[in-house]
Parts: C-alpha cells; structure tokens; sequence
C-alpha cells in the first residue's frame, strides 16, 4: 500500500498497454512518427494482426499486470483488413466495458479509437486524450495483482 | 520459458532515433533480460556493415533469434529477415522493435523515450523468445487477370498484361469501353485528337484474343486474396445482341423516348435506345431501361419491330458471371466536381457556363455542335469567352484542398482550341497560377498566351450572374490590383477532379483503402505508387489522383508489369502465421468457425481443422475461443501476455 500512496503523492503517469491493428492503426502510429507528432510516452504500443484479435483476456491481463488505462485500435468500421475483424472487436468491447463495470473498474480506463493508416494526426490526439483522461482516475489499483 | 539465445541489436538510424533515445543504455538493459545472449547498438543496422554485423554476432554467439530495435517493420522488416536467413536462422525468428516511428520521432524527453523504447525491445524480446521457425506456404496461382474501368489506364493495362500473355477480363460499367478521353477533343500539348489516338487501343482491346471484355457490368463481390481472388461480376442487361446488331440506327430512330445525352454532358440528347457514339466498343445499341417506356411491346416496341436483324429482346435478363483471378487493376477513373456545388459560380443555373468536359464536347469534331464553337443557349458564335481555373480545387476550406493538376493545361489548351476556331474573339484565363510541369507543357502555355493572345489574368473570381444576354464575371486582377468585370458570351469552368462515383463502394468490396479527398490509396507514397494496401491489388489512373493522359498511361503499364511480375511466378508464397488448433484443448465449439470471415476453418471428427491456404492469420478464432485451444502462430495467447507484462515492467 505504502508504494501505492508514494505514486499518487508524487507526479502520476498513467501506464497505458496500446493494442494496435497491424494495417490501419499502427501504420497510422508511423504516420504520426513519420510527420513528426508529438504525444505522451505512456503508451507502450503492441502490434497485434487485427483489433479482432485482441482477446478480453488480454485486456484484464493488462490491467492485472498493473496498466492504468488499456487501449484497442482498429480500421474504421467498415473498412478493416480482414473484413470484419473489427465489429467482432466492438462486440466483444462493449462486453468488457459491461464486466469491468461490474468489478468495479473505471470503465473509462478502457478505450477503443479507430485510427485509419492515414490518420497520424488522430492517433496522436487519441494517445493525448487517453492520458489527459487517466490523469484524474489515479493509478489503477483494483485488479493490479499484489506481487509483493 | 524454453530457453532462448536472443541477439538484440539497436540502431541509431544515424541520429534519427539516437537523438532521443540513449540506444547505448537500450542496449545495454537489453543484455541483461532473460533468454538474450548477445546485445549491441550500432549507427546503421540495415546498411552492410551493420547486416553483416548481425550475421557474425549470429554466429559467434550461435543465436538463436534476433531483435532489431530500429524503425517500422513495414519499413526494414524483409531486409533483417533475409538478412537472418542468411546467417542460417529461420526468418520467423527474427522480430523488429520500433523504437522510431512510434517513440523517438514522437517524444522529445530522453528518458522518457528511452524507457519507452526499453519497454518495446523488450515486449519484442519476450515475442521472440517465443518464436517457431515457420516455412512459407506455397499456394497455386490463378493466371488471370481482372482490371475493373474501361478508360484509358485499364485498357493500357489490359493490353499489356494480355500482351505478356495472361488471360485479362476487362470490366466497365458503361455501355463502351473509352471512359473521359474519349469525350476529349484534342490532348494537351500536341493537339492530337484524342479519338484518333484511343480507338485503335479500343479496337485492340475487343479483338485481342487474351482479353474478354464485358461493358455495362460491375464488381460486385469479390473474395480470396492475392493469387487466387472470386470476383462476382454482375452483367446488366443491354437488350440487344451485339452479336446481331448492325448499329443501322433503325431503331432510335423509332423510339419515342428524348433524354439528355450523357456522353455530350447533356448537350444534345439521345433516345432510350442508343449507342454512346459512332465508334463505340463493343459497335452495339443499348436500351436504357430506367428511359425506356417499359420493356413491354403492349406499351411500345417499336425498338424491337423495326429492327430486321431481330437484336432486340426484352426478355434478356441480369446475369451474374463468377470468374477466378490471380490479381486485379483498379482503373476506375474521375469525375468533376459537380457545378452544383459552386454557388457563387452559378451552381451549374446559369446557361452558357459550362464545365471543362462539356467544352471539349463543344469543340469535338463528332460532338453536339460537329466542332464548331456555339454557345449552348442560342447557338451564337461566342466572341468573349472566360475561363476559371482552379474551381473547387485548391480551396481547403470550402471544397478540395488538392490541386487537380491537369487543369492549368487543359485550360490553355481550350483558350488555344476556341481561338482557333473563332480568331477574332477573346479569351480570358483567370488563374491563381500556372503548374505547368511535363515535357513541353510550359512552352505549350507561353504559346497560347503569346501566339494565341489569351489574356491571363491572375486572380480569382468571386461571382457570376446573367445579365441580358452575357454572363457577368466579376473578378480580380491581383497583378494591377484593378477589379474586373467582363460580359462573357460562354463561362468554362475548370472544375476539379475527385474520385469516381462509386470509387467508395469498390474500394469497399475490394478491401483498400481510400486517402483523405477519397482516391484509392497506394500502399506507400513514394515506393509502391501502383500497389493498393492489399496483395495482389494494383490502382492505375486517376483513381488513385490526378493525372493527365501520359501519366496515366505510364501508371497503367507500371500495374501491369507489376501484375506480370507476380503471376509469372509458379506459386506464391503464403504467409505462414496463421491460425493452429491445440487438439487437446479443443471441445469443437465450433465458435472459431463462426468467427473466421475467411471460411477457414472446418470441423474435422470433432476438432476445428484450419484450411491454411485460406487463413489470413487475422486472429479473431483465438481472441473468440474460450479454452486457447486455437491460436495464430507467432502470435500465440502466451507471447502476447508476455509482451504486456514486457511493456509494464
């Protein structure tokens, strides 16, 4: 516990584990590294093949392992890589939303964002507004497993 | 964890990545994680002393799987993989950490990038330590071609993938091959006819033995993917056999139907019955069934009684054609901006403007006048005559941010063409300024303001309205900082390209993307200017952007040679992360089934069986399976945890 006081006490910086689809949102991260936007270091980004990819079990692996926030990416609707591996991901997401309101985690430390191989300009925003968000939350505690 | 020799090995991309981020101490954390026996930065990776460099530590160390901590795999991820390849290593063992795009070149404090670009080394270290040696797989290759648009990129791209010798299927959606150059009277900067150059391709094209042409058809689904792509064709009826049509005429001249000619923009009209014009291909009548009275000889059929041959047949219906490809063109062309949607120019209301396309029909020798210039409203013989350039393009705020590109020529041309046909009349150009780029294209312009006398005035206008029998332009002349106001006889607008109607709906069925104004996007820039995002697709012509006729055709042949290049091989390789079944843990829920959009997976006595020819590798039957008893390889349950854990260490 004594660890935990220490991080709120002094300058908090939320922990954000970034899943992004391999053809539109992280291509669309190197878009914003290519033209140079600048965005918060909290995410750490992990390219996975499809945002339909992303397991729930993923999500709540992150968060036991101590993320304050948990990020998917997708294609835009419609317009996913292998058809329709994002609608999948948006099922399954409203799902998560609904469990972790029922632990009892913030469900906005979870976000989904579509961010299309063209729209450097929008990861970036999407990464700003996660952390600008997180801020008031606090470091998440609730299903951070205790390794102590 | 098995254990692992990892070779972790970071770049500095010369200072691009180094000036953010301490690669010394990436390398130096990187040496200490589990599983890694070797570690390194150096100054360029992907240059040969640096692959080479790889390759020794590879050895000396007897690695087992590397990490390169550099800039996008999109980027230099084939390059390290051959390049562990030949070290000896299996390819699929090799994982690239980007600590460029997605960290050094988006975060300013050191240290925080530095940690970052620890955390994603290492995420990339805990993947690898994880990886099987795959081999590709090997998959047969269906040596047809479809290329979807019938102007000029994909008749050029037609003829030259039929030229090499693969069989090609043409698609257009109207009734003749030809599209927009064809409707052009004369081509920039030569002044050749734009009909004398294109129909000879286009009669290429229906006698080629390797090219099946089907006009007044679409795409309407289409499924696999690179090498072996299933294309719905939906061929709309015609209701006359071109076989058996000798385009007498006999029958529009009977048809009581008068609708507005869409060849001629709308300037003169045809019946519901009626060919696009003289040359068409394939030389056959079209009824128009939305004009047409009603398909049904108790309310008309006078098409159908006058016509001797007997081409005509109501009962033809849609048909739908399902054709095998091996990879597909996408030329499916421009179209203007509409008028309509430039109100202060007169939202296409005010007789005698007109836009550029219906300027060429004005001037063409087989358009609405036979190529004299008459305005439209009293078939006078326009003596001032205004032309606008950059309307709708070139305006971020109201309409497309983008330059049209080819509108400084055509604009110069038609000042060029009127003043030809009408010596004594004046032209007047209003620009914001001249692009005029290509081969002979700026002494083109200077010669039609000097040797033609066009009068350019640089500045925009802001209004257009009728007054008596003109058209008043106001503008401005920002060079002598004077308003303008002239009474034109005819107003040409230069109106800006965007991408055809449908373009949206195509790109959809064919899974690529579209850029930021809606042309189809290239999947990089400046390397792959011809390839879509997705294998086995390529774009040609203004689909992809403007461009004019040279460029299109230069673009048009690269796509071809592109296709060639990819069919000529025997197979093609598959990429093998694809899904896995665990036996033991599979219940044969048949709920990956379900969750493939490829069809993929079957069951077999009980457990889910992966077809991998078909499995794309997306991952949705691991992320749905609620016993891990199904996962993509490379990409397993196991190694994704791994990296979350990685990331927040």
């Amino acid at each position: 516990m004594s660890e935990q006081q220490a991080e709120v006490t002094t300058d908090y910086e939320p922990r954000i584990v970034a899943f992004l689809c391999k053809w539109c949102s992280s291509a669309g991260s190197d878009l914003a590294g290519v033209s140079r936007i600048q965005y918060p270091s909290n995410a750490t980004p992990i390219t996975v093949p499809c945002s339909g990819s992303v397991s729930p079990m993923y999500i709540l692996s992150a968060l036991k392992k101590g993320a304050d926030g948990v990020l998917v990416s997708g294609c835009h609707i419609g317009d996913c890589h292998y058809i329709e591996g994002n609608y999948l991901a948006r099922r399954k997401i409203h799902l998560v939303k609904e469990l972790l309101g029922f632990v009892g985690v913030e469900q906005d430390r979870f976000r989904m964002s579509w961010v299309s191989a063209a729209e450097g300009a929008k990861y970036s925003q999407v990464i700003k507004d996660f952390v600008e968000d997180l801020r008031p939350l606090g470091p998440q505690t609730k299903l951070k497993a205790d390794r102590s | 964890m098995t254990k692992k020799r990892t070779g972790v090995f970071v770049c500095h991309c010369g200072n691009n990545i180094a000036a953010t981020v301490d690669v010394k101490k990436v390398a130096e954390v990187m040496g200490t994680e589990e599983g890694v026996a070797y570690s390194q930065d150096y100054v360029y990776m992907c240059s040969d002393p640096g692959q080479n460099a790889v390759i020794q530590s590879i050895k000396d160390n007897n690695l087992d799987s590397v990490v390169i901590s550099c800039c996008s795999p999109n980027l230099h991820e084939k390059t390290f993989r051959d390049n562990a390849k030949r070290a000896g290593l299996n390819s699929f063992t090799c994982e690239i950490a980007n600590i460029r795009e997605q960290c050094a070149w988006v975060h300013k404090d050191k240290e925080r990038a530095t940690e970052k670009a620890i955390k994603i080394s290492r995420s990339a270290v805990r993947r690898a330590g994880r990886d099987q040696a795959l081999e590709p797989i090997a998959v047969p290759v269906t040596r047809k071609v479809l290329v979807i648009g019938g102007g000029i990129a994909g008749i050029q791209a037609a003829l030259d993938i039929a030229n090499a010798g693969l069989q090609v299927i043409l698609v257009e959606k109207q009734a003749t091959i030809g599209g927009h150059m064809l409707q052009l009277s004369e081509t920039f900067p030569t002044l050749d006819c734009s009909q004398c150059i294109l129909s000879p391709k286009m009669v290429d094209v229906s006698r080629h033995p390797n090219i099946t042409l089907l006009t007044y058809s679409e795409v309407k689904e289409v499924s696999g993917s690179v090498g072996n792509f299933r294309v719905n064709i939906l061929k709309k009826p015609t209701y006359v056999d071109p076989e058996l049509c000798k385009i007498c005429d006999d029958c529009a001249n009977v048809c009581p139907v008068v609708v507005p000619n869409e060849f001629d923009l709308g300037l003169t009209a045809r019946r519901a019955i009626h060919i696009p014009f003289a040359q068409a291909i394939p030389a056959s009548y079209t009824l128009d069934e939305s004009a047409c009275l009603g398909l049904n000889p108790i309310r008309c059929g006078k098409c159908k009684d006058v016509c001797e041959v007997g081409a005509i047949n109501y009962d033809m219906r849609p048909q739908t054609l399902i054709e095998d490809v091996g990879a597909i063109v996408v030329a499916t062309g421009y179209d203007l901006y509409g008028q309509e949607h430039m109100n202060e120019l007169g939202g296409g209301q005010i007789d005698d403007v007109l836009d550029g396309l219906q300027f060429e029909r004005l001037c063409s020798a087989s358009g609405a006048t036979k190529g004299h210039v008459l305005r439209p409203s009293d078939r006078t013989v326009p003596k001032d005559v205004v032309f606008i350039q950059c309307v709708g393009s070139r305006d971020p705020a109201n309409h497309c941010a983008y330059c049209s590109k080819i509108c400084c020529m055509y604009t110069a041309k038609h000042a060029s063409l009127y003043k030809h046909h009408v010596p004594d009349g004046r032209a007047y150009v209003f620009y914001i300024d001249i692009r005029s780029g290509g081969k002979g294209y700026e002494e083109f312009v200077q010669r039609i303001m000097e040797d033609d006398e066009a009068i350019y005035l640089r500045g925009r206008v802001s209004k257009l309205y009728r007054k008596g029998g003109k058209v008043r332009v106001l503008g401005t002349d920002t060079l002598t900082g004077q308003n303008v106001e002239i009474d034109a006889d005819m107003v040409v607008l230069a109106l800006a390209m965007e991408p055809s109607k449908g373009t949206e709906e195509i790109a959809k069925t064919l899974k690529i993307g579209r850029d930021k104004d809606g042309f189809l996007a290239e999947a990089h820039p400046k390397l792959k200017p011809v390839e879509s995002v997705t294998a086995g697709i390529f774009l040609a012509g203004c689909a992809q952007g403007p461009k004019d006729i040279p460029e299109t055709v230069a673009q048009a042949g690269a796509a071809a040679s592109k296709v060639i290049g990819l069919l000529s091989q025997p197979t093609l390789s598959h990429a093998p992360t694809v899904a896995r079944v665990r036996n033991s843990h599979c219940t044969g829920c048949e709920m990956c089934v379900s969750a493939c959009p490829y069809n993929a997976i079957s069951l077999e006595n009980g457990k889910a069986l992966v077809n991998e020819v078909l499995c794309e590798g997306c991952g949705s039957c691991s992320a749905t399976c609620l016993r891990a008893a199904i996962e993509v390889k490379n990409a397993t349950p196991l190694q994704i945890h791994e990296m979350i854990e990685a990331c927040l260490a």
